[in-house]
């Protein structure tokens, strides 16, 4: 019931949206072609003023990714995971969560797909994975749009709401599915 | 951030060197740079025609309206910005896009936000606090459908797999409460901006 009232509510989302805001700005008279038209045209300034701040974290993210410091990292935190009855090849997602999308989604489906993984290793990952969002992309594209390179504590406190989106998706998943 | 890119550049070299992987790693310098071009030119459109959105939802006062309704609990959050400014209402519009999993609508809101805050930063140079406490809100990924994730389960024949959205609820929403007190506890002890330009320091 929850789920389906979810799911329509994400499918309506969009369209109610623009028909607000279209409608609203109609009953409120407002020339909304020529206010659209004046809006959009700094799309175009935005995304190039971001571009060197993607380039410095995604040619650094994805040269770590390359060299194969995570799959030493890895074998270094196995041990410690298993443990605490964690199981292993959990671990390249909960490292490239905060660092990259695309190679997250990636392992990802590399888990999910590869009929060796338990129910739980699939369960854990998905909970990971829907719970997060790319840190480093996150402070590369916000804060290159209004050039600031001075980020103060923000990576930190990204990187600790990551740590502890980590440590409550393996306690939330031991008790509902372990 | 210097000492971030210094050591993700420097760490993957070394580690390259042992593992015998340089070919792979400078063949990742060349993707990422392309990758991070696409991405941005990717995002014109789509930052075009909702940052035109938005201003037609800023000009017939729809934003004011949405502001003023959620004040109460960005009126505490983000107390060093005057209640009047287009920003609450952008973040706002940016929480809800998240939440709804339009990441494509919330990035360039987000954006425009940030623009927002800037105005009200005392040094334009680093991070203010509300722009911190912003983006630990964002970087804690709230969302009420983690559709990728249930796409790819239901793909490769998961039971069930709208099962996972409850324990994602509770995960994202603790992790983005706890993302808004850390955001405010380092805003206490972290040396404070000094007003513009001056030497701050840079992380």
């Amino acid at each position: 019931m929850f789920q389906q009232v979810m799911e329509t509510f994400s499918l309506w989302a969009l369209p109610v949206i623009l028909i607000t805001i279209l409608t609203y700005a109609m009953f409120k008279k407002v020339p909304i072609y020529e206010v659209f038209t004046d809006g959009a045209k700094d799309g175009f300034k935005v995304a190039v003023n971001i571009i060197p701040y993607l380039v410095a974290i995604i040619v650094g993210v994805s040269m770590l990714r390359a060299s194969g410091f995570f799959d030493m990292l890895s074998a270094w935190l196995a041990p410690a995971l298993t443990f605490f009855n964690i199981p292993a090849d959990i671990i390249p997602v909960m490292l490239t969560r905060s660092l990259s999308g695309s190679a997250t989604i990636g392992l990802f489906s590399d888990i999910a797909g590869n009929p060796a993984s338990t129910f739980l290793t699939t369960t854990l990952a998905a909970i990971m994975v829907g719970s997060s969002e790319t840190t480093m992309y996150v402070l590369a594209v916000y804060f290159g749009s209004v050039k600031i390179s001075k980020i103060r504590y923000a990576l930190i406190v990204g990187l600790l709401a990551d740590l502890m989106g980590i440590i409550l998706a393996i306690l939330v998943c031991k008790k509902m599915f372990g | 951030m210097n000492w971030i890119f210094y050591l993700f550049i420097v760490v993957s070299i070394i580690t390259a060197a042992i593992t015998g992987r340089l070919s792979d790693v400078v063949e990742a310098l060349l993707s990422g740079a392309q990758l991070s071009v696409k991405i941005a030119l990717s995002l014109i459109g789509i930052m075009a025609f909702w940052l035109g959105m938005m201003k037609i939802a800023q000009k017939s006062g729809l934003i004011e309206l949405i502001a003023k309704f959620i004040k109460p609990i960005t009126k505490r959050l983000f107390n060093e910005i005057p209640e009047d400014s287009p920003a609450i209402g952008d973040i706002a519009m940016n929480f809800t896009a998240n939440a709804f999993g339009l990441t494509n609508a919330a990035t360039p809101i987000g954006i425009r936000a940030m623009e927002e805050l800037q105005e009200h930063n005392i040094d334009k140079t680093s991070a203010s606090n509300a722009m911190c406490l912003f983006l630990a809100m964002n970087t804690a990924g709230f969302q009420l459908i983690p559709a990728t994730v249930i796409g790819i389960l239901a793909g490769v024949g998961y039971p069930n797999p709208t099962k996972i959205i409850a324990p994602v609820l509770m995960v994202t929403t603790l992790a983005f409460c706890f993302a808004i007190i850390c955001a405010k506890i380092l805003q206490r002890i972290w040396k404070p901006q000094t007003a513009s330009n001056s030497e701050s320091e840079g992380k």
